[in-house]
């Protein structure tokens, strides 16, 4: 097995033959001519010719690809037409008398090295576009006509580079990946690849080894993985990785853009959790509604020291930017137990989960807590931010944490920095304590969130990271679910809405019953937002409902 | 002659979607139409000519038409500004 590591710019994988693509390097014999005249028509000819091909294309692409994708052949369909490209051609042709092949692609390189010569990534890429329309007049001049090249069976594409006119010239039908030596995240070949959902990996060097031609190889557009002639344990994991795509895919391609409401009419709002950045993009892909748990201690693990306000509220705003729009819960610090963070050198505890951590530490070292409201409250101007405190156990702690918050507003205020002055605050519910006296703490908040894997630990005394208490750990204890639906009512009652971001928020047999007890939101992991809202659309609970409710009694 | 100002607000800038609409509305009028920006100047009717000029977000694009329609080029195309770019 060899493997090639390039950019994934299309997720997916891919099984099939290596088929590389190779461009007929018809090397142009540049030679003198006598009639330049004669030599200009020939030219004017081909550009006919390849100004129909282009508006073949174009039909072609915007049947396949929708117009705003096929634009980009009436761009050459223009650049054929731009009179400083044919002066610069003519010019070749009559004052140097040199044949129509090698005007046009000496006035190719000067234009693309124009392009490739500007400091803007998407005006370099340009570059390719020139060539790409030199090259079909060339082509057509050389009664070389570019048919790219036929495929009998689907097989996986290798090439240099391919230029938007060749991708599109392919069978779709026949295409199982696309992979490409050169080429960037911005040429029209990646952004085709994405809109036809098609496995590419650009940058892949090396691939074009002739030895690699027809062999087995899977392609996996999510990491730009390429393994020629995997061995079967590869063969194995990535087959469970395309099946698992295409469940997703297939589920997608029906729920995206439904809305999560049960037969009987009951909404409900599907979040994702994400433990940092780069899990954005999934919160997308799966059609999430919003961000329901934003770890903010990634920031804290994976820094060597204490972050400083600026790169906690570059991370924030960024979040809030990506979103576009939709609410964001970002949850504050919560470390110790088993996160623990070397530079905040905390004493070493006999029982950790019960020691100092998450709001504990932010109360008894404020610096640091306020360090990260402040960073907070400055991103909240950029889109639909909502605080989240974790580990809660009494009033009090609310009380201190919502006047820290005050402090901060108070500062930005004095030093003029805007923010959202209605910034939701919440808590997370996953104490028993809080559970109990949710009554009292909904009074002081906008909205909670339950995080039932602490709720459970605490409420069950159960270590769930000791593999011994397993048969003692009964998730669906009924002291559980009574908490959750206390916590629930409470919350109506004081007319705050509540969610759950724990596991058991994925758990899709308990879904019918936090409908019917009126659970507002449930935040799961991206991958689990698709199956948990099939099962919401499959709901009626109306009839139910009281049945379910009983059951907790 | 006309001419007038805007400040592109596609965080693309006049990338080459833009630009061939742009080629295509400049073309339907007899004026010259010629585009300014931080000193370089392009003709609105070459595709080319107008990807030469990489003008980005936030830059400003002063749009000088002069010719026998430049009237009603000039509110054709101050609405394809605002409504393109």
């Amino acid at each position: 097995m060899t493997t090639i590591q390039g950019q994934g710019v299309c997720g997916g994988v891919a099984f099939g033959k290596l088929k590389l693509l190779r461009k007929s390097s018809g090397k142009i014999q540049r030679h003198h001519i006598e009639d330049a005249e004669k030599e200009w028509e020939r030219f004017q000819n081909a550009r006919e010719t390849a100004s129909r091909q282009l508006n073949d294309l174009y039909e072609k692409a915007c049947n396949e690809v929708g117009e705003e994708n096929a634009m980009i052949f009436d761009i050459h369909r223009m650049m054929l037409e731009d009179l400083d490209y044919l002066g610069s051609i003519r010019t070749y042709i009559q004052e140097q008398k040199i044949n129509a092949e090698s005007a046009v692609s000496m006035t190719a390189e000067t234009f693309s090295e124009m392009f490739a010569s500007m400091d803007n990534s998407y005006m370099q890429a340009r570059a390719a576009d020139v060539k790409d329309i030199s090259d079909r007049i060339i082509a057509i001049l050389s009664k070389n006509e570019v048919d790219g090249f036929t495929l009998n069976e689907p097989a996986i594409i290798g090439a240099e580079d391919l230029a938007p006119s060749e991708t599109v010239q392919l069978d779709k039908s026949k295409i199982l990946a696309f992979i490409t030596e050169k080429g960037s995240a911005a040429s029209h070949t990646s952004i085709l690849a994405r809109t036809m959902n098609i496995p590419a990996v650009i940058g892949a060097e090396g691939i074009m080894d002739d030895t690699f031609a027809d062999t087995d190889i899977i392609v996996d557009g999510f990491t730009g993985h390429i393994y020629i002639d995997p061995d079967m344990q590869t063969v194995l994991e990535m087959q469970a990785k395309k099946q698992q795509t295409e469940r997703q895919n297939e589920l997608l391609a029906k729920l995206k853009g439904i809305k999560p409401v049960t037969k009987d009419g009951q909404k409900i709002l599907l979040y994702a959790n994400i433990g940092s950045l780069e899990d954005m993009p999934a919160v997308y892909a799966n059609d999430a509604m919003g961000v329901g748990l934003f770890r903010s201690e990634f920031i804290f693990l994976e820094s060597k020291t204490y972050p400083t306000e600026d790169e906690q509220f570059s991370i924030y705003k960024s979040a809030l930017q990506k979103a576009m729009g939709k609410r964001v819960i970002i949850r504050t610090l919560d470390i110790g137990a088993d996160k623990q963070v070397d530079y905040f050198s905390m004493p070493k505890e006999e029982n950790p989960a019960m020691g100092v951590r998450a709001i504990r530490i932010c109360l008894t070292r404020p610096a640091i807590f306020k360090t990260q409201l402040r960073a907070l409250y400055r991103a909240s101007i950029f889109g639909h931010l909502a605080i989240m405190f974790p580990m809660i156990t009494s009033l009090s702690e609310v009380q201190q944490v919502k006047e820290l918050c005050e402090e901060v507003k108070a500062e930005l205020r004095e030093e003029q920095i805007p923010f959202r002055e209605n910034t939701e605050l919440g808590i997370m519910i996953e104490t028993p304590a809080s559970a109990i006296i949710s009554d009292k703490l909904a009074k002081e908040v906008d909205f909670f969130s339950i995080g039932t894997n602490d709720l459970t630990q605490y409420t069950l005394a159960i270590d769930r990271q000791n593999p011994d208490t397993t048969p003692f750990c009964d998730l669906h204890h009924l002291a559980i679910l009574r908490l959750i639906h206390t916590v629930v009512e409470n919350a109506h009652k004081a007319g705050i809405w509540t969610g759950i971001c724990g596991e058991l928020a994925g758990d899709l047999s308990l879904t019918e019953l936090f409908l019917a007890m009126g659970v507002d939101e449930l935040s799961v992991s991206p991958r689990l937002i698709l199956p948990l809202k099939q099962k919401v659309l499959s709901c009626d609970v109306s009839e139910i409902k009281d049945n379910l409710l009983q059951k907790l009694k | 002659m006309k001419e007038f100002e805007y400040t592109i607000q596609d965080a693309l800038g006049i990338h080459a979607r833009p630009a061939g609409l742009l080629v295509k509305e400049a073309g339907k009028f007899q004026s010259d139409i010629t585009l300014n920006v931080s000193g370089k100047s392009g003709d609105a009717k070459r595709i080319f000519s107008v990807m030469a000029l990489a003008v980005q977000q936030g830059d400003s694009v002063k749009v000088i038409i002069e010719g026998s329609d430049e009237d009603a080029a000039l509110t054709e195309l101050k609405q394809f500004f605002q409504a393109n770019l």
